[in-house]
């Protein structure tokens, strides 16, 4: 029967078979993705070259800093992956509906900040108990945090885009009077937080410093996956994204509230980024204590084109740059802000392939 | 200027092939524009005019042919350069910046060294050319507080401040009510008689046949008609769009069918408006299962803001407002507020499920759902994973419809349902309509053709500055649109 019908139906309107869509899904998803990384690590050789350095030794470095061993895998590329790949699924979630979370810096130190407070009174708690509560308290105080642009937003129509990234000088400040104030060690010393109780530090996978917020990042990514492609509520964030109007009129929804949820959690996923870096690397509040991660995760989720599984991979990937930057300042004498550089070049790539994508998608739309 | 180049064609578009992958959307097209005349460009929905109208206008680059402006051979990379060209277009969507001003929109049109010169005090000057061109417009108006006549009227008098010698109008008359379209196209006729041209793509025989010198018809992808207006006919042209003598008439007649219960009952009802203070006016009425009431009203007299709230998609001021679930809204804008176009067309249909339809989406049911209605609704697609946008206007309809009826819907709302389509789809949207009414459905239908609104209703409601009034059982066309203008 289905056969017959489809011999009756024009080449041209006949569906394409899985195979081809999975095809042609695969060009313009995995293609762009391969161009930039490939363009990026030329253009990092040839800038390190420019600049007098030699970039085979360089590149040889980076590598080895970054896989060269199961130490270097696990406790330097992952452990460097970790917040990233947090940090990048909250910045994710809140641009599948369109909204810009460029607070994820300043959402990470309000989750330390939470995490830190909670760890100095839950002591006497079982380890798995204690690491909860760290965990609630900082997913809260990222709602906290973020909730300030989200009623922006909402009551005036400030752009989130600008109020997140301007509370991120306000967390910043606010860490630093914390280490020196509320929350600075017992002694009174130095600019730092007591060191965290045993039970809430988080365990390791034996002989390695990979911690169990790594496993955290796994399990995030596995939730966003299926409310991205599995529930409705994802499904119409997305469209949102798009069209408000329709998801209003058509699916009845009230985007204005879905957004606002979206960024909300957001900011909860992104705190957790600190409350994992404090728990399962420095193990107490420290100043500077994130390297920019907030700022990374963005090309990382960019990179990843939103998709959760996909963050994991290139989570991993910055996380190998910023480790094996590490040795190549050790062992090639190359600044390590060169990892910037790469970010930098990642972003621009991404956007440029965007651009000429959506160029292309007007002149079809025009037809 | 030479002789030669006076008596050029103003526009030639000779051999024309354009393929949109693998389906050919133009197939050797020759068309021609004579200075100082009109040329009517006629064809049902997805023929082909807008493409050729693109590709004249720089927006696309045809696969093969050649293009000439008075006589010159260009190519044109981009609608940059066949603005340079002296080629103005007017889309069927404007494209004003909705946040600015009337006079800001004309400056933003304007060259660059006549913006400088007139940058500021343009307010006047927009304010007397407009009404010197007979489209008058308040230039300090914002676009977005503008109905959608008067955003016409902008995009027209923008092409022309940009110094456009030929205009291509992209169904400009689609959403004008029948006296606005009347004075827009005298406005054509002048600009035409100053020695410019036009092209002007419509679905209606007789705007073409009043006003334009030549028309050319294009039937998927290949002109199949192509004289001066006055030496053809209606049926001449009819035929050559599609393609046989079309059933034109309606399906079944009004009052075959038995009105049951009332599933639209409102009663001191009191109406919000977009801006400003609600409606002054209290509505009351009633729909009854069975019924297909249309509304006739001139733009602006609150038969939308009706019609949404009657929808729930915004909440009335005041009053009782009982209406039956479920509810499916057909909204006027397909492009905005219907479909999502870069979504697939399972993704749409999808985006139309009804609240209750569970938290969890299973996608390959959906799309053998989507595949399903593709086929009952006759929606031309490449499949459920085509993108909505790939769609033509009418194939968009007939999904945003075929979405809304697949809810079993007892109460369907719909603004001019057969906007833009030719009359064969306008014919298969009512049908459809019909066939829920016959099944049980209350139809409550808005439509800026009169026509439509009379020939396609039970039972017909005049709209007035928020009123509503009953139209006399068998009141006919002049008797309606005294009605509708408040002249009894």
């Amino acid at each position: 029967m289905a056969k017959k019908v489809l011999t009756r139906i024009p080449k041209e309107e006949r569906e394409e078979s899985a195979f081809r869509r999975r095809l042609r899904v695969a060009r313009h998803t995995l293609l762009p993705v391969v161009l930039i990384v490939v363009t990026t690590l030329l253009v990092l050789g040839a800038a390190l070259s420019l600049a007098g350095y030699d970039a085979g030794l360089a590149g040889a470095a980076l590598w080895r800093g970054a896989f060269g061993s199961w130490d270097a895998i696990t406790s330097a590329t992952l452990v460097r992956a970790t917040p990233l790949i947090i940090l990048a699924l909250g910045f994710a979630l809140a641009l599948r509906g369109g909204a810009l979370n460029i607070g994820g810096e300043g959402q990470f130190y309000a989750g330390a900040i939470a995490a830190a407070a909670v760890a100095a009174h839950v002591a006497s708690l079982p380890a798995p108990m204690a690491i909860g509560a760290t965990w609630v308290a900082a997913f809260a105080a990222g709602v906290i945090w973020v909730s300030v642009p989200v009623l922006l937003k909402l009551r005036f129509g400030v752009l989130e885009a600008i109020s997140t990234l301007l509370m991120n000088f306000v967390a910043e400040a606010l860490v630093s009077w914390m280490v020196q104030g509320p929350l600075q060690e017992p002694t009174h010393i130095y600019p730092q937080s007591a060191t965290l109780p045993a039970s809430a530090v988080l365990p390791v996978l034996p002989g390695t410093r990979l911690h169990l917020g790594f496993g955290l990042a796994l399990v995030l990514a596995g939730v966003l996956w299926f409310v991205f492609n599995k529930t409705r509520w994802g499904f119409q964030l997305r469209a949102a994204s798009y069209e408000p109007r329709v998801v209003e009129i058509i699916s009845r929804r009230n985007v204005g509230a879905m957004l606002a949820i979206a960024l909300l959690v957001s900011g909860g996923i992104s705190a957790l980024a600190g409350a994992t870096e404090v728990g399962g690397v420095s193990r107490a509040l420290y100043q500077n204590l994130s390297p920019g991660y907030g700022f990374t995760a963005i090309a990382v989720a960019l990179l990843a084109r939103l998709r959760p599984g996909a963050i994991i991979l290139s989570g991993v990937f910055f996380g190998a740059l910023e480790a094996g930057s590490a040795a190549m300042q050790r062992d090639a004498g190359v600044p390590a802000v060169i990892v910037y550089v790469v970010e930098a070049v990642v972003i621009i790539t991404l956007l440029l392939i965007e651009a000429r994508g959506w160029r292309r998608r007007e002149a079809l739309a025009g037809a | 200027m030479t002789a030669h180049d006076a008596a050029a064609p103003a526009l030639e578009l000779r051999d024309i092939t354009k393929w949109f992958g693998s389906l050919a959307a133009l197939r050797d097209v020759t068309f021609t524009v004579r200075p100082g005349t009109l040329h009517a460009l006629l064809g049902e929905n997805g023929a082909g005019k807008s493409t050729l109208m693109h590709i004249a206008y720089g927006m696309l680059r045809p696969e093969l042919g050649s293009i000439r402006v008075d006589g010159h051979t260009v190519k044109f990379r981009s609608p940059r350069d066949a603005r340079a060209a002296g080629i103005g277009m007017v889309h069927q969507h404007p494209t004003s910046i909705a946040a600015m001003t009337v006079a800001e929109n004309v400056e933003l049109a304007m060259g660059r060294q006549q913006a400088a010169r007139r940058l500021g005090g343009s307010v006047e000057w927009v304010r007397e050319l407009s009404e010197e061109l007979g489209l008058p417009l308040d230039p300090l108006a914002r676009v977005e507080s503008l109905p959608i006549s008067m955003k016409q009227r902008l995009e027209i008098v923008k092409a022309i401040v940009g110094g456009a010698r030929l205009l291509l109008l992209d169904e400009p008359t689609a959403v004008l009510a029948p006296s606005e379209a009347a004075e827009l196209m005298s406005v054509v006729r002048d600009y035409v008689a100053q020695g410019n041209s036009a092209v002007l793509i419509t679905h209606k025989l007789a705007e073409a046949l009043a006003n334009a010198e030549e028309v050319t018809v294009l039937r998927r992808g290949i002109v199949t008609h192509r004289s001066r207006a006055d030496a053809t006919n209606a049926e001449e042209l009819a035929d050559a769009m599609i393609g046989a003598a079309g059933n034109l008439g309606r399906s079944g007649g009004p009052g075959q069918r038995e009105p049951g219960e009332p599933l639209i009952v409102a009663r001191d009802l009191v109406l919000r408006r977009a801006a400003g203070p609600p409606s002054r006016r209290v509505i009351a009425l009633s729909v009854r299962a069975g019924e297909i009431v249309g509304i006739a009203a001139v733009e602006g007299n609150g038969q939308r803001e009706l019609l949404r709230t009657i929808a729930g998609v915004v909440p009335p001021w005041s009053g009782t407002l009982d209406v039956r679930h479920p509810v499916a809204f057909i909204p006027e804008d397909r492009t905005t507020e219907g479909l999502v176009s870069e979504l697939t067309l399972t993704e749409n249909v999808v985006l139309g499920d009804a609240p209750g339809a569970g938290w969890r989406v299973d996608w390959s049911a959906a799309e053998r759902r989507t595949a399903e209605l593709l086929r009952v609704y006759q929606v031309r697609a490449r499949g459920p994973g085509a993108r909505a946008r790939s769609l033509s206007g009418g194939n968009q309809q007939r999904l945003v419809l075929a979405r809304a009826l697949s809810q079993e819907p007892r109460v369907i709302i719909a603004e001019n349902p057969a906007r833009g389509l030719d009359v064969a789809a306008a014919a298969a949207v009512h049908r459809r309509l019909a066939e829920a009414a016959e099944a049980g459905s209350a139809v409550l239908f808005h439509s800026t053709d009169l026509d439509e609104v009379l020939e396609r209703s039970d039972r017909v409601l005049v709209m007035r500055q928020g009123q509503v009034l009953p139209a006399p059982p068998g009141a006919d066309r002049e008797e309606v649109g005294r009605l509708m203008l408040g002249a009894e």
